[in-house]
């Protein structure tokens, strides 16, 4: 395989050498081949990307080489992993335990789950250090600190006594960044590493695994399905598809010229900030929802006598619009109030303020009265596979909105089905099958049918592509854009992901900490930006071209300090937004 | 594409019908199945099969020294301190066992599970006052319960069952209630909020499918329980009344003589497995035909 002869810059030494690995996983119907005959090497000191998406056996690579495959269902069955001369697929457990951090370190996608929730930051960092004996027991705290300043951590002598729950999730990464460098490894495995954070700290963290690259020679094995990150971060990439090696090239051939079918499609289904089409032009129509001063507050009790004792301020005075044929992109961080506000519009959430919905006041409205109303206002969540009910057929899911409503029954119900299904580019024949034979996309277009049974003139978006493989996102979005335009529908597109936004959005409203940082138009907002917020967003889009390196994110200190909690009795100062030219508000 | 095997060679709808045919087609729910069968022939037709009059107290019964006989001979599975007929006695008190593990679990299952289903969806208030409730009853001694309330009515099969799922409910609520309130949280339940399912609905088409495994391993463990509460009770004189048979009270009739007469209390013991198991075994094998993600494994 000429792929695997490649070789870094000046023809280095390889730390680690793979050559046709294979790993299969038991299943009902015998042994199937996950990984196929995977070949590759790592230079010491560079960063090689393994990219793709699900199902491409990208973390069974990591998970082989780390020799953390869950035993007995999965196994390598055929091929070599070689670390300098040891083959660590003849290791044993106890051999492994020796390599292990010490020579091969490994962060994952969510650093709560990775961090031991019971121990202080301190207590785990020093058992990695006294578990490969780095140092003795009275200079394993120095040690520790020391990591945490190599990591940039703010105040790290107060995150040393501090449990993980304490810390934001960029700090948490940090942290576990700090535990996998504590001794020092020749490599660093990064599965999805930034993919649970928000953009700017997701920025940070790749700033910081670049640097400490740099510091300390390791040479990091990025696995990731993003290829903003693969532009960013790596110097090669080998492309896996279905546990196969698709292409294998320096970042800057591939971007330029991919050689496979498969990588061009890839890279085509990538959205890219900056090159959306225009949207079509319609002429003013109706609003056909008014939100205005909503706020939603959430009260956490505590005391010896359950009172409450603060408040969430979760939404705090937002107001908008949304027009028929319209697209309004909620957009902001985690924890910025967007999907409270789609869940306001359900009626799902108590609030205060006001919103009509096709005319209709909801305010005061009991579950069975906002029930007419839900007939106009449908959503579609994040997650298909927890949106839909394992238990039941698809089929009978997506009619059961009908059947609430009484609007259909009998036979017409199947026709109703079909037809939807139909809408939604699935065979009628799927449609007695259940949640858990489907695809993610497939899943997500059950729940649009779903939420389409009912005809609504609105339909919340929550993050509904974020789950999706960009493949798969790219044809969700055309979708949607289709039902728009032939229904008219109007869309809430609720989205941490900026590229996507400028795909979809007619306007747009930057949200932070429950208030409305910036709105106007998408060019206003995207390619315009007033806000410093709403510039730093932009600014830590990845960007999916190896030539162009990202700016660096403009300083903004103490943005990520603040907190929506407030104690009972005080609220958030409410920012004032500032006409700048017609349709484009901004915050001062 | 995670779509499994091929669906038409797959049965899609499962009436009553098609979970028996299913569950005749694993060796180890079908084995349960025979068993349950077995006793409730046994118990419905005790009059006609019994070798002989359980009530009869005989001295052919007994041995030289006044003792029990072991088995063998006339007596298939020996006599107890009175000679009378060990086989025909757990023959009748299959009877006496059947209704009051099936009776009292099925009541204490449907109240566990309904009052726990419904403090774990509403919250609040309703949730408050039945949780607070159930503690109570938790709080309360068992058998103190049993006894006072088998004392205030007159002791009848029906009575004895009646109370012994008094007794019986709350663990069952504490369990659904935690998982129903985890459950009524998950997404797809967020989902129907939003499509405007009343909580009826919600309750009974989306929540409890998903809390039949709970209910379903909770229901068969309890049957063993509640044969050996039964016994206790009988022991304590506030339950099935002598000279009427039950497994129960057979062991604690006889508990004492185990060194010298083992089989009084072997047979029984055998039998209350039995049907412990049988359950179980359907039990664990109904989890899985109702679960359609685990269609066509075994």
């Amino acid at each position: 395989m000429s792929d695997a002869e490649d070789r870094g810059p000046g023809g280095a030494r390889p730390v680690l050498t793979v050559r046709d690995l294979s790993v299969q996983v038991a299943t009902d119907a015998g042994a199937k081949t996950v990984l196929d005959g995977l070949s590759f090497d790592l230079i010491a000191g560079e960063t090689l990307a393994l990219a793709g998406e699900s199902g491409s056996g990208k973390s069974m690579t990591a998970l082989a080489i780390m020799g953390l495959l869950p035993k007995p269902m999965a196994r390598v069955s055929g091929g070599t992993i070689r670390l300098g001369d040891t083959d660590l697929t003849a290791l044993s457990e106890r051999g492994y335990r020796q390599i292990r951090s010490a020579r091969v370190a490994m962060i994952f996608q969510e650093p709560m789950t990775s961090l031991n929730p019971l121990m202080t930051v301190q207590r785990q960092l020093c058992e990695v250090l006294l578990e490969h004996r780095v140092c003795s027991r009275r200079q394993a705290p120095k040690r520790a600190l020391r990591l945490l300043q190599d990591v940039r951590l703010t105040e790290p002598e107060r995150r040393l006594s501090q449990y993980p729950h304490e810390l934001s999730g960029g700090m948490r990464q940090r942290v576990m960044i700090a535990m996998a460098l504590a001794c020092d490894p020749e490599i660093l495995i990064a599965d999805e590493p930034t993919t649970a954070l928000d953009v700017t700290v997701q920025a940070e963290i790749l700033d910081l695994i670049r640097t400490l690259q740099a510091e300390h020679g390791t040479a990091v094995l990025m696995i990731t399905h993003d290829m903003g990150v693969v532009a960013e971060m790596a110097d090669r990439v080998v492309v896996l598809r279905e546990g196969r090696q698709e292409e294998a090239a320096p970042v800057r051939d591939l971007f330029a010229a991919p050689k496979t079918d498969y990588a061009r499609t890839l890279l085509a289904a990538v959205p890219r900030l900056g090159t959306a089409p225009d949207r079509p032009v319609h002429p003013e129509a109706q609003k056909i929802v008014e939100v205005d001063d909503l706020s939603v507050r959430f009260d956490i009790a505590g005391g010896l006598l359950n009172r409450t004792v603060a408040r969430v301020h979760a939404v705090e005075g937002v107001s908008f619009h949304i027009r028929e044929r319209e697209t309004l992109a909620l957009v902001g961080e985690s924890g910025c109030g967007k999907s409270t506000i789609g869940k306001a519009l359900l009626g799902l959430v108590p609030w205060d303020g006001s919103i009509r919905i096709g005319g209709v006041q909801t305010r005061g409205r009991s579950r069975a009265a906002m029930r007419p109303v839900l007939r106009d206002i449908q959503m579609v969540f994040q997650d298909p596979g927890a949106s839909l009910d394992a238990r039941m057929s698809v089929g009978e899911q997506v009619v059961e909105p009908m059947r609430v409503h009484g609007l259909a029954s009998g036979s017409e119900l199947g026709d109703r089905a079909e037809w939807l299904f139909r809408r939604v580019g699935l065979s009628p024949d799927m449609l007695s099958r259940y949640p858990h034979e489907f695809s993610g996309g497939q899943r997500q277009r059950v729940c649009i049918a779903r939420a389409l049974s009912l005809s609504p003139r609105v339909i919340i978006a929550d993050e509904s592509v974020s789950a999706l493989d960009v493949s798969v996102q790219a044809q969700v979005l055309d979708l949607l854009q289709e039902l728009q335009e032939q229904d008219g529908l109007s869309y809430l597109f609720i989205s941490h992901d900026m590229a996507v936004i400028e795909q979809v959005a007619d306007r747009v409203v930057v949200m932070r900490l429950g208030q409305v940082m910036e709105d106007g138009t998408r060019d206003a907002v995207l390619r315009d930006p007033q806000h410093p917020y709403t510039k730093r967003l932009l600014a830590a889009v990845p960007v999916p071209d190896p030539t162009r390196t990202r700016a660096p994110l403009p300083d903004t200190a103490g943005i990520e300090e603040a907190s929506p909690i407030f104690p009972v009795g005080s609220a958030p100062a409410r920012v004032e937004l500032r006409q700048m030219s017609p349709g484009h508000r901004v915050a001062h | 594409m995670s779509v499994a095997a091929d669906p038409a060679t797959r049965p899609r709808r499962s009436g009553a019908r098609e979970v028996l045919r299913q569950l005749m087609r694993r060796p180890r729910a079908a084995f349960g199945m025979i068993v349950i069968a077995a006793m409730v022939f046994a118990a419905v037709f005790a009059p006609w099969i019994m070798p002989a009059d359980p009530f009869a107290q005989s001295f052919d019964g007994l041995d030289l020294m006044g003792g029990p006989l072991p088995p063998g001979g006339d007596y298939p599975m020996g006599t107890d301190l009175l000679g009378r007929d060990l086989a025909s006695r757990l023959i009748l008190g299959t009877r006496t066992s059947l209704i009051i593990g099936v009776l009292a679990n099925g009541i204490a299952v449907l109240l566990g599970a309904g009052v726990g289903i419904t403090a774990g969806y509403f919250g609040g208030w309703t949730a408050a006052i039945l949780m607070r409730f159930t503690d109570l009853m938790m709080a309360f001694p068992a058998l103190l319960l049993a006894i006072v309330l088998a004392a205030i009515f007159q002791p009848s099969l029906l009575i004895v069952a009646l109370v012994i799922a008094m007794v019986n409910w709350v663990q069952m609520s504490r369990v659904i209630y935690t998982e129903t309130r985890s459950l009524a949280e998950r997404e797809f339940i967020q989902v129907q909020r939003s499509i405007g399912s009343g909580p009826i609905r919600i309750l009974f088409k989306h929540l409890l499918p998903h809390l039949l495994s709970s209910i379903i391993v909770f229901g068969t463990l309890g049957i063993s329980t509640t044969v050996l509460l039964e016994a206790t009770l009988s022991y304590l004189g506030v339950g099935v009344q002598p000279p009427m048979p039950s497994w129960g009270n057979i062991i604690f009739e006889n508990q004492t003589y185990f060194s010298t007469a083992p089989w009084l209390v072997f047979f029984p013991g055998v039998l209350i497995v039995l049907l412990a198991l049988a359950f179980n075994l359907v039990g664990d094998a109904l989890r899985d035909i109702l679960d359609p993600t685990l269609k066509g494994r075994h």
